[in-house]
């Protein structure tokens, strides 16, 4: 910890620096509030926005609370608004990040664990290779693997389905997962699955019984890391995805700049936060955990 | 009897890289083996090769007289004790120490029998349902012990087990350990870096070095008549002294001639020796003592320069210089040794070791 | 034969992973790298003929509007969002009382989809009814920001959305630095009577290089993939001024049919890409093996 609170009033005349010192602690908790200011604004402002009529909108200022509080745009929001052609809201497509997340979550999580149990602590010849190429593989711009995946999906005939989405996800999120488990089983000490060896444990026993029941903190850092990840994605969910089975991002999108009828951007404003608020709650909730995972996956090779 | 544990021209490599180097060890049932060495000298190694969590490069290896070279750690009938303890976090310690009957089957019935038994022995009975967390580290120590001894294995392996512990603590398990060897009448393999408990707990000591056995011998054969200078200058503390000397043929005895300020001091050993001209003098600080304090056939007086006295309760420790190194004698509490004044010491000559110069091997 | 599925098992549970990664990493990296020679169009061909695809796309005009638009935009992005994270990680770090709630408030732009910060930051630049009517309505009747819809200005505007959503995480990252400086360091200087701001920029930044470069690794690698946001924000336009590497490579696979301009925007980025991580995993896997 940086420690810098102590006195360093040796130096210099007492009264003087105290009343500098308070001016100053003044002056860091202004600023702190500005910057606070600047990264509620904008969420400020879609609620606000979201809660006002249309007519308010266009005579109102960008920042006035609402006169009259209306929750129509959300109901829109939520059941009518158009995505091109349909007018169902975000519902269906809610839905459908749901069912593509929890799945290929739950998978990626799995699988992961696994891969970094062996890479970890079942060391054997070429495993580190194999585990560099998995973590460079996290690094690729998802562009250099659209063209072939789109044909693949093709090929294997689930082009455009959630199951397609499902299993691309998994694919490109193993990387990720494989690390997390890997950084964390590697502080385990070794002499904790040789202790299980000699007790004549094998393989799959010892991860069930040993290494599974110790892993709860890295399990909620993956699936908060890999849900904002997949739910908030929208290169995949555009680019292999169809009319009815986009994910929400792809929705919003589309809500947004759909040109049909009059632009409304109340609805425009609950719809952003309804895609918004699964990734934001588990962030309030879980804060955390979301943390530990942005800096472990960034940071930690 | 057939030994309980047999190696023989044992090699291990991690790619090009030698750990071990025609390793041959073989102790009986009963013996209490203890492998010492400095940090990477291979210890460790060898013991996680004896587990079988390690396969060996070369050289066959038998358990209790079968064959177990490539047989996998829980069919060896063994035990082993770690130096983290490896206790498994999520388990009570009574779930820890049934773990290995669980996973081999054994019935409910034997398993709580055994369990109380353990407990009993270790006294630890009232921690059976805590966490390895709630635990203290001597606490921890034993659960760890405990998980061994119910195996009721052929044979035992413990990997710098105290280690971990506080000094005193240290010295407590360490009797218990003894303790618990000859009430059971273990084998047991043990590995440590520390050559005191090397000393109290062994009934056969193996120092390896580098990959290599250095000695194989008891603790006293070992100590007394070191193989070589880095068993001699290892084992025992303070350190054995390590004087380079020049040998005479004298008669049917040998005189010693050793450089130092002020003249060289000459000392007689009454045996027959053949020593080349260029040696390594070794001495314990136990073997030079304040003159009048020691008698016998082989001790030689001769007044030397102390340079410094360093009280150490039971004893005084004198240093002074002789043949370019820092000798240490060990006095008796209430010497009147004084640093820059001259003491008469005794030398136990009969007690000497003589190692090569260029070697390093022992030549008497 | 269970012997040997116990004693290979560790192989067999990793195999499907890595094939996996082998297949639909580094080959379709190969797949893409091929046909970024050929004169695919609509549909892929395998005969290669050359760098025929890089030649064309590096004449296009509009390739040429994506890779200064890149320029410009990670450079501002990663410079402000560094400088603005250090800041806000130093102001942090004077034993705040309500530190835990405002990292909070800092933070959670990075839990929300780049579609959502667009959609919003969309909203709060648009000329007729956002900023611009909000500080007319003020008096300023003369007041101006329509950066959005002006071709010149527009990527400023993706600058300052993505500086919103990420430089909470980058002040997450330094308030991590600056708490793993050795403590007795920075005691041993007070002790010397250093005034703060020297311990700051003599002791303290300076041993932080390590998170200096993880954070500049990770900004450069949202830059070049930043896709999402100028979908949102700008959709590219207006024309295509705001067009990025990510925007046109997918207009190209997408909506033009181009498969080789597609592919070999594509082998570019994960050039670019590449020469700024490669190095950098090397390094730290060489360093964690040694």
């Amino acid at each position: 910890m940086t420690d810098l609170s102590m006195p360093q009033s040796q130096t210099e005349p007492r009264s003087q620096s105290a009343a500098g010192k308070i001016a100053l602690r003044w002056l860091l908790y202004v600023l702190l509030g500005l910057f606070a200011l600047y990264y509620l604004m904008p969420l400020f402002v879609m609620l606000t926005t979201s809660l006002k009529s249309l007519e308010e909108i266009r005579t109102g200022s960008l920042i006035s609370l609402p006169r009259e509080v209306s929750f129509d745009a959300w109901k829109t929001a939520w059941s009518g608004a158009c995505t091109g052609i349909q007018c169902e809201g975000l519902r269906p497509y809610f839905w459908n990040s749901v069912l593509i997340a929890v799945p290929a979550v739950a998978i990626s999580t799995l699988l992961g664990a696994l891969n970094g149990y062996v890479v970890a602590q079942w060391r054997f010849k070429g495993a580190n290779i194999i585990f560099s190429l998995m973590l460079f593989g996290c690094f690729i711009p998802f562009q250099v693997v659209l063209l072939p995946m789109a044909r693949l999906l093709g090929m294997m005939g689930i082009a455009g389905t959630i199951p397609g989405l499902i299993f691309v996800h998994v694919i490109y999120g193993l990387g990720f997962t494989t690390l997390f488990f890997r950084n964390y089983y590697v502080t385990i000490p070794s002499e904790l699955t040789k202790a299980a060896r000699v007790d004549g444990a094998g393989f799959l026993r010892i991860f069930w019984s040993i290494f599974l029941p110790l892993s709860l903190p890295i399990i909620v850092v993956t699936v908060i890391w890999q849900f904002t990840q997949i739910w908030n994605d929208f290169l995949f969910g555009v680019s292999f995805s169809q009319a009815g089975t986009q994910p929400v991002t792809v929705a919003l999108n589309n809500i947004v700049n759909s040109t049909t009828g009059v632009k409304e951007y109340n609805v425009d404003m609950a719809a952003a936060i309804i895609a918004g608020l699964p990734t934001l709650l588990v962030y309030v909730v879980a804060g955390k955990y979301f943390i530990r995972g942005l800096t472990a996956g960034s940071v930690k090779g | 009897m057939a030994p309980i544990l047999d190696i023989q021209n044992l090699y291990k490599n991690y790619g090009a890289t030698e750990i071990l180097k025609d390793i041959n060890i073989s102790i009986e049932p009963g013996d209490f083996l203890v492998l010492v060495g400095p940090s990477g000298c291979g210890k460790s190694t060898l013991l996680n090769c004896i587990a079988g969590l390690e396969e060996i490069t070369g050289g066959t290896l038998s358990i209790g007289g079968n064959d177990m070279t490539h047989v996998s750690p829980k069919d060896r009938d063994i035990a082993m004790v770690f130096q983290s303890y490896a206790l498994y976090p999520t388990m009570t310690v009574a779930k820890n120490i049934t773990f290995g009957m669980k996973v081999r089957g054994v019935d409910q019935a034997t398993q709580d029998a055994k369990l109380k038994e353990v407990a009993q022995l270790l006294q630890i009975e009232p921690l059976l349902n805590r966490r390895p967390s709630q635990l203290s580290g001597g606490q921890r120590q034993r659960v760890a012990m405990g998980r061994a001894l119910v195996r009721d294995p052929k044979l035992f392996l413990f990997d710098e087990p105290l280690s971990n512990l506080d000094a005193k603590l240290r010295v407590e398990m360490r009797t218990e350990i003894k303790k618990l060897h000859q009430t059971l009448d273990a084998s047991i393999v043990y590995v440590t870096h520390d050559q005191i408990e090397a000393m109290t707990l062994a009934t056969k000591i193996v120092v390896l070095k580098g990959g290599v056995v250095q000695q194989i011998g008891t603790p006293a054969e070992i100590y007394n008549n070191p193989a070589n200078l880095f068993v001699a200058d290892f084992m025992g503390s303070p350190a054995m002294n390590l004087i380079p000397a020049q040998a005479r043929k004298n008669g049917s005895g040998t005189q010693i001639a050793i450089a130092r300020d002020g003249g060289e001091l000459v000392l007689d050993d009454a045996r027959d020796l053949s020593l080349p001209q260029d040696v390594i003098l070794g001495l314990r600080p136990e073997d030079i003592a304040e003159a009048g304090f020691r008698a016998g056939d082989g001790v030689q007086e001769a007044e030397c320069l102390v340079d410094m006295v360093e009280p150490a309760g039971a004893d005084t420790y004198v240093v002074s210089e002789l043949g370019g190194k820092q000798v240490t004698a060990r006095l008796h509490a209430e010497t009147r040794a004084q640093a820059g004044k001259k003491l008469n010491l005794a030398f136990d000559m009969s007690k000497v070791s003589y190692f090569a110069k260029e070697t390093g091997e022992r030549l008497n | 034969m269970s012997e040997w599925l116990e004693n290979h098992l560790p192989k067999v549970v990793l195999a499907p992973s890595f094939i996996a990664v082998l297949i639909f990493v580094y080959g379709f990296i190969g797949w893409t790298a091929w046909v970024s020679l050929t004169r695919s169009k609509l549909l892929p061909k395998y005969e290669i003929k050359g760098f025929i695809q890089y030649e064309r796309l590096f004449d296009s005009p509009r390739w040429d509007t994506a890779i200064n638009n890149l320029y410009i935009f990670g450079a501002l992005f990663i410079v402000i969002a560094m400088v603005l994270g250090l800041l806000l990680a130093i102001l942090l770090d004077q034993k705040i009382r309500v530190e835990g709630a405002i990292r909070t408030i800092y933070l959670y732009p990075m839990a929300l989809s780049m579609i959502v910060t667009g959609t919003a930051w969309k909203w709060i630049l648009n000329p007729g009814l956002g900023i611009e009517s909000m500080v007319q309505g003020w008096g300023f009747t003369n007041f101006e920001f329509d950066w959005l819809v002006n071709p010149d200005y527009a990527i400023y505007t993706i600058v300052m959305a993505a500086i919103w959503q990420s430089s909470g995480f980058v002040m997450a990252l330094f308030l991590a630095g600056l708490r793993s400086v050795d403590g007795e360091i920075i005691k041993a200087a007070q002790v010397d009577g250093i005034p703060t701001w020297r311990i700051y920029t003599a002791i303290i930044i300076p041993s932080m290089a390590p998170i200096f470069l993880s954070a500049f690794i990770v900004l450069a690698h949202l830059a070049i993939k930043s896709f999402d946001l100028v979908i949102a924000l700008t959709g590219g336009g207006p024309g295509y001024a705001t067009d990025l590497p990510a925007t046109y490579m997918y207009a190209m696979a997408f909506s033009r049919g181009d498969i080789g301009q597609a592919a070999s925007s594509a082998m570019i980025m994960m050039l670019v890409v590449f020469a700024i991580v490669v190095p950098y995993l090397y390094s730290e896997l060489r360093a964690k093996n040694d």
